[in-house]
């Protein structure tokens, strides 16, 4: 086996490069729809079995690099492209290779409605989204991470808005772009200004740099910030988290994939990478831990009123993400990588799972479903499994994570912070087996008892584009095959990876107290309890209970408002100041120009009266014009 | 006589072909004009071969003879074409040029 070096890793990172490339160059294949997508599928495959093998030959700190250059300049060179294998990125590698692969093969029963030429269409664009994030995953410097940076930003427009005839998708992927983009400025910035202030944009050399402390910390602080504010846009914190949700409006197993390995966990992964450059940066990591609690409040809580089970999952990867992030900010970044792993998967199988849903009742909304479990029992137990791994319940993919990120933020000395986590950990379990409740346990609400086929609200993306193809009502039922097979693997991967990890408890980098793992795991149950009581049993009333919190569930409902400051910020300050300049432009800059050539075509009329068209007096001014002539030459 | 009597002849005869050019409103007068003027750069040549002894001035006014005489033949057929396309040969009329 080719241990060591970083063919495996490149080999990973080009299958899905080939994959686009073959689906975008061969117009006819890519139009043929199914045919394009076995093309895909065989590469992910390809490219998952590479992957594995390269994270199994870079087990502890092997660490290989193969790189070329790329930029050179004066004799040295600027920047270089590449792979840079260790254990890490591998780890990293494989779990976007993974659920690319499920993502790929759940598409083909989830759209097997679309037309043919859009399916080919929505295949290439997977193959590059895994590129691009695989890319960003083993770049060797910032040059080829910014790069693939924007190819994902790239192509999480193009995906959110893959049913762009509906406009509101159209403007789902308009705000997701522009939103990650406002963040990536930050991370442009900081890129160049780190590498005005080291000289290199190479990791390993930087880190090496970091190592003997021959960087200067005199305003590294603003380069880190300007970094963080690039993870701040792409995974999503506060206040750039607005995109997130929106971009439900694609469909089900994009935002799995956006949500699990390509998209929002690249903000996660970049601060793991520069783990090293940020612990030089300590009121930087401060702020990280602040913004990432508080953004993990802040979405736990609206994911508790939403009613779209998509955008439930949307604010809890959120909420997770703050998570990951505050472990980073505590200075723990294994921590955050450990939980952004399983995350990766758990979420991964809630979103298909929630696809699957999606498929057999037409609707997004909660109240359009329950006592699916009837009809739908291997979904419903896949399911409950990623929602029990979100909670953090023991012999569950997200426990030991969860424990290890609340352990990371106290050890810290956050205790703040620390309360408002474990807060979140309560509302995760409330909100997910709400949902769960609803959707798979409880009888729904009388009126929309069976309504759930025909309803089919046309502001939800999926559920109305699947209602235009389905029959008009027909039985909720299991998903097909292609569907349950990802669905399956997800669930026993989770599972797996909670058991491992009950199992063989892997030394944590801190202390953490005793009372940790108790306090973590009651407040799960006391989430999940209370959903239960309140939705299964209807022991509390549904609506008291959101009295009680009278102010912030009606701030919950209106999203806290952030989304309508963003939209008046946009409005009043983003149109006036267009409106200004082009004032300016209509009325200085034109105005010049206008008045100019006003001038010039009056000047002109005014002197086309000397061409009189007669000969003769051509002949006048000849004449005397010579005269003048003469007479000048005889007194000069 | 000496140089300047019969370049002053020329500078009078010049003159009166060019007031000409410009007053007369027949195309035709235009035309006299012009040979009038013609004849007085001959005067001029022929005035300097002589004062200088050197012929090149006068066959140079022979030259100019000929294309005086062919010029004229080509101005009196314009002319007549003129006045076959427009009925009219007063120079005023003809301002098709006009800005």
């Amino acid at each position: 086996m080719m241990a060591g070096d970083g063919t495996l890793a490149l080999a990973a990172l080009l299958l899905h490069a080939t994959a686009f490339l073959v689906l975008a160059i061969a117009a006819p294949l890519r139009r043929l729809g199914r045919p394009a997508a076995y093309v895909s599928i065989l590469c992910a495959a390809g490219s998952l079995a590479a992957a594995v093998l390269s994270w199994r030959a870079h087990t502890g700190e092997a660490i290989s690099r193969l790189v070329w250059t790329w930029l050179p300049s004066e004799g040295q060179t600027l920047a270089t492209v590449g792979v840079l294998a260790d254990a890490d990125s591998t780890v990293m590698l494989t779990l976007v290779a993974l659920v690319a692969l499920l993502v790929q093969v759940y598409s083909l029963g989830y759209l097997s409605d679309e037309r043919a030429p859009s399916l080919g269409r929505y295949y290439a664009y997977q193959s590059l989204f895994a590129f691009s994030m695989m890319g960003l995953v083993l770049a060797p410097n910032f040059v080829q991470l910014f790069i693939c940076w924007e190819l994902v930003g790239l192509c999480s427009y193009l995906l959110i808005g893959f049913w762009y005839e509906r406009p509101a998708a159209a403007r789902a992927a308009l705000k997701a772009f522009w939103i990650t983009k406002t963040g990536d400025v930050g991370l442009l910035i900081g890129i160049v200004l780190i590498w005005r202030h080291t000289g290199t944009f190479d990791l390993t050399e930087m880190r090496v740099l970091a190592g003997n402390g021959a960087i200067p910390l005199a305003g590294l602080s603003v380069m880190t910030f300007c970094i963080y504010l690039g993870a701040v846009g792409k995974s999503a914190q506060f206040p750039l988290h607005i995109w997130l949700p929106d971009a439900m409006e694609g469909p089900t197993p994009v935002s799995a994939l956006i949500h699990a390995a390509t998209m929002v966990t690249a903000g996660v992964y970049l601060l793991h990478r520069t783990d090293w450059l940020f612990a030089l940066t300590p009121d930087v990591l401060a702020i990280v831990v602040w913004v990432g609690a508080f953004t993990a409040l802040l979405s736990a809580v609206l994911a508790c009123v939403q009613n779209d089970i998509k955008r439930v999952l949307a604010y809890s990867t959120i909420s997770q993400l703050s998570y990951m992030m505050a472990a980073i900010g505590a200075g723990f970044s294994g921590a955050g990588f450990l939980h952004l792993l399983t995350h990766g998967v758990f979420k991964a199988l809630l979103f298909l799972g929630a696809g699957a849903i999606i498929h057999a009742v037409h609707s997004n909304d909660l109240p359009d479903m329950g006592r699916l479990a009837r009809r739908m029992p291997q979904t419903a137990i896949v399911f409950t499994v990623g929602a029990l791994s979100l909670a953090g319940l023991p012999l569950f993919a997200g426990f030991l994570s969860k424990e290890e990120i609340l352990g990371a933020v106290l050890a810290g000395g956050f205790a703040a912070p620390f309360a408002m986590l474990v807060l979140v950990a309560f509302l995760t379990a409330f909100y997910m087996f709400r949902v769960v409740f609803l959707a798979f346990f409880a009888a729904p609400p009388a009126g929309h008892a069976g309504a759930a086929a025909a309803s089919g609200a046309p502001h939800v993306a999926d559920a109305s584009h699947h209602a235009s193809h389905g029959a008009a009502a027909h039985e909720p039922h299991e998903p097909p095959s292609s569907m349950l097979l990802p669905l399956w693997v997800l669930a026993l991967l989770s599972v797996a990876t909670g058991v491992f990890f009950t199992v063989v408890h892997p030394e944590p980098e801190f202390e953490s107290p005793a009372w940790l793992m108790p306090v973590g795991v009651g407040s799960a149950v006391a989430g999940i309890l209370l959903a239960w009581a309140t939705y299964q049993r209807r022991a509390i009333d549904a609506a008291s209970l959101a009295a009680a919190f009278g102010p912030i569930y009606r701030g919950a409902l209106a999203r806290f408002w952030i989304d309508a400051v963003f939209e008046r910020a946009y409005r009043l300050a983003l149109l006036g100041f267009s409106r200004l300049v082009g004032w300016i432009d209509r009325y200085l800059v034109d105005g010049v120009l206008n008045v100019l050539s006003a001038w010039t075509v009056q000047a002109g009329d005014d002197l086309r009266t000397m061409q009189t068209g007669r000969v003769q007096d051509y002949v006048y001014g000849i004449a005397v014009g010579l005269l003048v002539l003469l007479l000048w030459v005889q007194f000069n | 006589m000496g140089l300047q009597a019969y370049l002053t002849l020329a500078a009078v005869v010049f003159c009166i072909g060019l007031f000409g050019v410009m007053t007369r409103r027949n195309t035709i007068g235009i035309l006299l004009g012009i040979e009038l003027m013609l004849n007085s750069v001959n005067i001029n040549l022929v005035a300097f071969a002589r004062y200088s002894g050197d012929v090149t001035g006068m066959v140079f006014t022979l030259f100019t003879i000929c294309i005086t005489v062919a010029e004229a033949a080509v101005g009196l057929a314009l002319v007549i074409l003129l006045f076959r396309v427009r009925r009219t040969v007063t120079a005023d009329h003809l301002d098709l040029l006009k800005g």
